[in-house]
């Protein structure tokens, strides 16, 4: 288990810097390979009006004039232990971890992005709970009672569900009950929760429309497995074999789909956070968009990405926890 | 789903087409504990009814070992899952009667069946990989066994199931009771699989194919096993496999099934030594022998077994039997044959005379056996 576990977690790290590598080529490798010059990259990572000197600082200051190694390596020592922008009239320092530097806003961009990983989390969190728990339970029940009507019924609507696109669903939610704003947590959870309960069902729809058609065909597959036969052999109550012996089995790869899409969400909810308009990470990346400002394009990617690595962890972790197989290999 | 109506005894015969049970020599003495009268069970499939098991009648004393013998799709597997109840599928039909302790259990409720399944009748199957659930330890699933039916405390049960553990030869069951099924050998998972069947004393043991999936060298220790269980608990045994020379020395009875129904039933010696049906000498011929030589035997049964849902007309092994013409008039391909009794207690469904089965087994068969 353990030696397993130090596996996962050097994977992990690795990933990360696989991860890295390749934001860090997004944003300054393929510019290059596209025909930018030097110049025409750091023009953009400033104002409209562009002064030659402000160019030239921000230029020294990414080190763009510098090899490719070079760039990378300070870019990953930004993040692991922050760096400084020495160049031009103001110095700045970027604290670790730096996931990048806005020379418009004269603002660092973890900060931010750190104020609105509550909102994203919140969003992801709620919604997560919900879509798991209806998803799961309707898949379940309609895979027990195949071919019934409320199995036709429920995997028509599922089959509407995840077909609907996102803002549509949102867009009537909001047109139907109106919006209210994120409040924090600890400022006052009912509120928080109230307020959420809207973009929390518009996602959950989607995915619990998902789930439930996931968990069905686990279900269905998994109750036809041998050890299920031995299970009522022993003469188990059927509820049991159901829960301990096939949903058991039959959640298993969900967790997988489980990791990706809950990390996915947390590196935004772009169409919820938009519809709804809440602060998010989501918004926040379009932010960057709409402005011009790479490094809150580059920082929400980076985030994201690492999000996405660590539920990978967890989600190796929970496998080993639940199948023995992995753990005891 | 029953289509019978609930009877105080176990009828001895019955609707047309059912045949007494056999009575053999020693049968005079104990009670039945497992009679099953007229089984059928259909599946009404999107393809059409499919005849799996189609009339199945035997009798089985505490004690005493029945083995099911037939080639592999001939309805042995749904016939064990029926009597414990097993079948789940809502397109299954299940008529007759299973009588099991005195107790009539096709009428009855599907909670009472449940109390009885690990409790009086226990069952094993082939591949004992599968039958075990990956994810608990080898001792969780043996507890649990026992938990269902009796009123312990979990240190109790650990006990118990160390002990089974211990009783089907597992070294060092304390350290193994926390192992999990893919950290066992094949023949220590189906020893695992007893240890489960047999944690509650059942009355009933039935063991589908136990060996099948297993090395040649272990199958012998297996079946030992299950045999040296069987006296010690004096239980009952359905003993299933496609093999004849498994059952042949541990069975009191055998029953030869084909295309889901019984076509040669009697004492072991007799359906071994002087068997009645030519699909049971197709057996007898395709059992390895370490005495002879290959090229010695017996062709074994030619083609492959029937559809169970356009079974072929009058007996129907007729597309497959080197006599079908040997009875007069193609009777062979329009009459099913009935089971008839040959002598005390074995029953053959065959339409040959008994002069022209002897002849053939003599002449034709026996020598090259
Ligand atoms: N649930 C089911 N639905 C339809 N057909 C089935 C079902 N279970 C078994 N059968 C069919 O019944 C026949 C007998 O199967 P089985 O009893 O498993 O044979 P075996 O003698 O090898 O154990 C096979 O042809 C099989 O396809
Ligand atoms: S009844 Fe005819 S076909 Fe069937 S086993 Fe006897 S001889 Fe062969
Ligand atoms: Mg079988």
């Amino acid at each position: 288990m353990a030696a397993y576990i130090i596996r996962r977690v050097f994977a992990a790290v690795l990933l990360l810097l696989v991860v890295s590598a390749v934001t860090f080529a997004i944003f300054f490798l393929v510019p290059r390979l596209g025909g930018q010059t030097l110049d025409s990259m750091a023009a953009q990572y400033v104002g409209k009006s562009p002064d030659p000197d402000v160019i030239a600082a921000v230029k020294k200051n990414l080190g763009l004039d510098q090899p490719l190694y070079l760039q990378y390596w300070e870019f990953v020592k930004g993040i692991v232990v922050g760096a400084d922008y020495t160049f031009g009239p103001d110095p700045v320092t970027c604290n670790a971890p730096c996931f990048g530097y806005s020379f418009k806003t004269h603002t660092e961009i973890w900060p931010q992005i750190v104020d609105r990983i509550p909102v994203t989390l919140s969003l992801a969190a709620g919604a997560a709970v919900l879509w798991v728990v209806s998803g799961v339970a309707i898949g379940v029940l309609s895979a027990l009672k195949r071919g019934s009507v409320f199995d036709r019924i429920s995997m028509g609507v599922a089959l509407a569900g995840v077909s609907l696109p996102m803002f549509f669903t949102g867009l009537v939610v909001l047109a139907l009950f109106g919006n209210g704003e994120y409040v924090p947590f600890a400022d006052n959870p009912v509120e928080w929760a109230a307020n959420l309960v809207l973009p929390w069902c518009t996602l959950a729809l989607l995915y619990s429309a998902l789930y439930a058609r996931l968990t069905r065909a686990g279900m269905l597959e998994t109750m036809g497995e041998d050890y299920i036969r031995t299970a009522r052999a022993k003469g188990l109550r059927e509820r049991k074999v159901v829960v301990k012996h096939g949903l058991r089995s039959a959640l298993t790869p969900l967790v997988t789909i489980f990791g990706m899409d809950f990390a996915l969400l947390l590196g935004g909810a772009v169409i919820t956070e938009t519809v709804f308009s809440f602060q998010g990470m989501g918004q926040f990346a379009i932010k960057g968009v709409t402005e011009a400002d790479l490094p809150k394009v580059m920082g929400v990617t980076l985030v994201a990405a690492f999000f996405i690595v660590i539920c990978n962890l967890l989600v190796d972790l929970v496998y080993a926890a639940i199948d023995p197989r992995v753990r005891l290999s | 789903m029953s289509e019978v109506s609930k009877k105080d005894t176990p009828a001895a015969d019955v609707a047309e087409g059912t045949v007494p049970a056999p009575r053999d020599a020693s049968a005079a003495d104990g009670k039945e504990f497992l009679s099953v009268r007229n089984l059928q069970v259909h599946f009404d499939t999107d393809d059409g009814l499919v005849r799996s098991v189609d009339g199945v009648s035997f009798d089985l004393k505490a004690g005493q070992t029945l083995g099911i013998v037939g080639e592999s799709g001939s309805g042995k597997s749904v016939t064990s899952l029926g009597i414990m109840g097993l079948h789940t599928s809502e397109r299954a039909r299940i008529s007759g009667e299973i009588w099991l302790d005195g107790e009539e259990l096709i009428g009855a409720g599907a909670e009472r069946v449940r109390k009885l399944r690990g409790q009086k009748m226990a069952m094993i199957f082939q591949d004992p990989l599968s039958a075990l659930h990956p994810y608990y330890s080898i001792g969780a699933q043996i507890v649990e066994a026992h938990r269902v039916h009796n009123k312990v405390d979990k240190k109790a049960a650990k006990k118990r199931a160390i002990e089974m553990l211990d009783r089907v030869g597992i070294p060092e069951p304390h350290r193994r009771y926390e192992d999990y099924p893919h950290q066992f050998s094949g023949g220590m998972r189906q020893r695992a699989m007893i240890a489960m069947a047999l944690v509650n004393n059942p009355q009933l043991l039935i063991a589908d194919e136990p060996t099948t999936a297993l090395d040649v060298t272990v199958q012998a220790q297996i079946l030992d096993l299950i045999r040296d269980l069987q006296k010690e608990f004096g239980s009952a045994v359905v003993m299933i496999t496609h093999d004849l020379g498994v059952v042949a020395e541990i069975a009191d009875n055998l029953l030869v099934m084909y295309a889901g129904r019984c076509i040669e039933r009697g004492s072991a010696e007799k359906v071994f030594y002087e068997p009645q049906h030519p699909y049971t000498w197709g057996l007898l011929g395709s059992m390895p022998r370490i005495d002879r030589e290959q090229t010695e035997r017996l062709i074994p049964v030619k083609g492959s077994p029937p559809s169970l849902i356009n079974v072929p007309s009058g007996c129907a092994f007729h597309p497959r039997c080197p006599y079908a013409d040997v009875p007069a008039d193609n009777i062979t391909r329009t009459e099913r044959p009935e089971l008839q009794l040959v002598s005390d207690g074995h029953y053959s469904a065959c339409h040959m005379s008994r002069e022209q089965r002897d002849r053939i087994w003599t002449e034709e068969i026996a020598p090259k056996l």
